[in-house]
């Protein structure tokens, strides 16, 4: 496939992990790398990179599985909504997530909660059921909200009164300004995502103390953010740079951000795992209240717990590795998931299971 | 759920996409043709490539760029024969 095969090329793969293990040798001590975006955790497992990489580094799993981070109250709020007799739609993971209850999506009938490929179609199926509220699950970082913002703004414009949507929606930076100042965390470095990079730019990360390298997500790309990330710690650099040129501007996609701006504004969001950060949540502005399922349905949202023993919060941090939580591979499979990281196809745990670790096939 | 594949532009529809966008187009991935909304970006011709997520088209791929990338390879490979 174009512009794709051509960045998994094994000659090239094996370049960068010479590279790569001769700084790691160089560097010594142990390096803590964290690939923030879900589908390079996917990616970095389906290839094989973790095992191929020096003893001492590293490669921990980050926040970036919208799913992942979506906390347990808002799953409970939408099994409200179901049972008052709205559609939900959504896309993702979301249906196989375990409330706090054990109920989940995908055991209600298809005529209740629909999987969309793409956001614009659930207006589509609004103005098939006019008589049912249809209510989308805004889930998903700067990548995908400028698309759920475009579709509100349709709904606006076409009146559609029967959309609303059910905002989650995250932004990077903050969260990664958390995790920066997380001690326990001690990342020396980020691969960034690339796809939320394309919205906001490499200049979307300014102000950030952090060392990060934009990655795109065949395995030289990865491979390549890493080896920019241990030049940056052999020279003692502290920078962004974008390996993902072909994809990512220097200031990103200013249409995607001004409809973003234009129907959302910035707010605190709890994180899974990883409690409220400030500013670091999207929510629908009044002008679009009629169009906001927790203005509509007069939502209150307050904090539930998570699953007994399950530590999805310390791996969405980079505190520990799946394989560190008890429950992993016993209690906790992809067919019978504890927690969120387990669930989706982007989460750490999924990933481990799956590809790092061996386990006899079911 | 970021992920975003490239797809070639084969189809510039004038009457827009059925999912609504004002200026439509028709993609194609690995033989499989998928509606491009393409409300995002300006300019688009056929034969360019751009960054599918859910439906939406939100780059285009530099080319220029890819190729720039790709012949780092080359010279990668050319070393590592050495
Ligand atoms: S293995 Fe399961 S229970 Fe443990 S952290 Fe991962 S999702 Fe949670």
């Amino acid at each position: 496939m174009k512009y794709i095969d051509e960045y998994s090329d094994s000659k090239a793969v094996a370049f960068l992990l010479g590279k790569i293990s001769e700084l790691s040798l160089k560097i010594g001590r142990k390096v803590r790398i964290m690939e923030v975006c879900g589908t390079h955790t996917m990616n970095i497992g389906r290839s094989g990179l973790r095992k191929t990489l020096p003893e001492n580094l590293k490669l921990l799993s980050g926040p970036g599985c919208p799913v992942c981070v979506t906390p347990p109250e808002y799953l409970s709020a939408t099994m409200g909504l179901l049972e008052g007799g709205a559609i939900i739609t959504t896309f993702g993971d979301m249906t196989k997530i375990p409330d706090s209850r054990g109920r989940k999506l995908s055991e209600y009938p298809e005529t209740k909660v629909k999987f969309l490929y793409s956001p614009a179609d659930a207006l589509k199926i609004a103005k098939e059921n006019p008589a049912k509220e249809i209510v989308f699950l805004g889930v998903g970082f700067e990548t995908t909200a400028p698309l759920i913002a475009a579709v509100i703004e349709r709904a606006k414009k076409e009146k559609i009164n029967n959309f609303s949507c059910f905002s989650s929606h995250k932004v990077m930076p903050p969260a990664l300004k958390a995790l920066a100042d997380d001690r326990q965390s001690r990342v020396d470095g980020f691969l960034l995502p690339g796809h939320v990079s394309v919205v906001i730019g490499r200049k979307g990360y300014e102000g950030l103390d952090i060392r990060g390298a934009i990655a795109g997500f065949e395995p030289t790309d990865i491979l390549r953010g890493v080896k920019e990330l241990l030049e940056q710690i052999t020279g003692d650099e502290k920078k962004i740079v974008n390996c993902y040129k072909r994809a990512v501007r220097e200031k990103g996609n200013s249409a995607m951000r001004e409809i973003l701006y234009k129907v959302f504004k910035p707010a605190d969001a709890r994180w899974r795992g990883m409690g409220n950060i400030p500013g670091s949540g999207l929510a629908i502005k009044d002008e679009y209240a009629r169009w906001d399922t927790v203005e509509k349905f007069n939502l209150s949202l307050s904090a539930e717990p998570e699953p007994e023993g399950c530590r999805c919060g310390e791996v969405l941090k980079g505190r520990c590795i799946p394989p560190d939580c008890s429950l992993f591979q016993k209690s906790c499979t992809p067919q019978n998931p504890v927690g969120p990281c387990m669930v989706s196809s982007e989460g750490a745990c999924n990933a481990y299971f799956r590809y790092e670790v061996a386990h006899d096939e079911e | 759920m970021c992920l975003a594949v490239p797809v070639k532009i084969v189809e510039i529809n004038k009457e827009g996409a059925t999912n609504g966008s004002p200026a439509g187009a028709t993609g194609e991935v690995a033989g499989v043709r998928r509606e491009v909304n393409t409300g995002f970006l300006k300019d688009l011709k056929i034969g360019d490539y751009v960054l599918l997520h859910a439906g939406f088209a939100i780059q285009k791929v530099d080319t220029t760029e890819a190729k720039k990338t790709l012949k780092i390879w080359e010279e990668i490979e050319e070393d590592a024969k050495e």
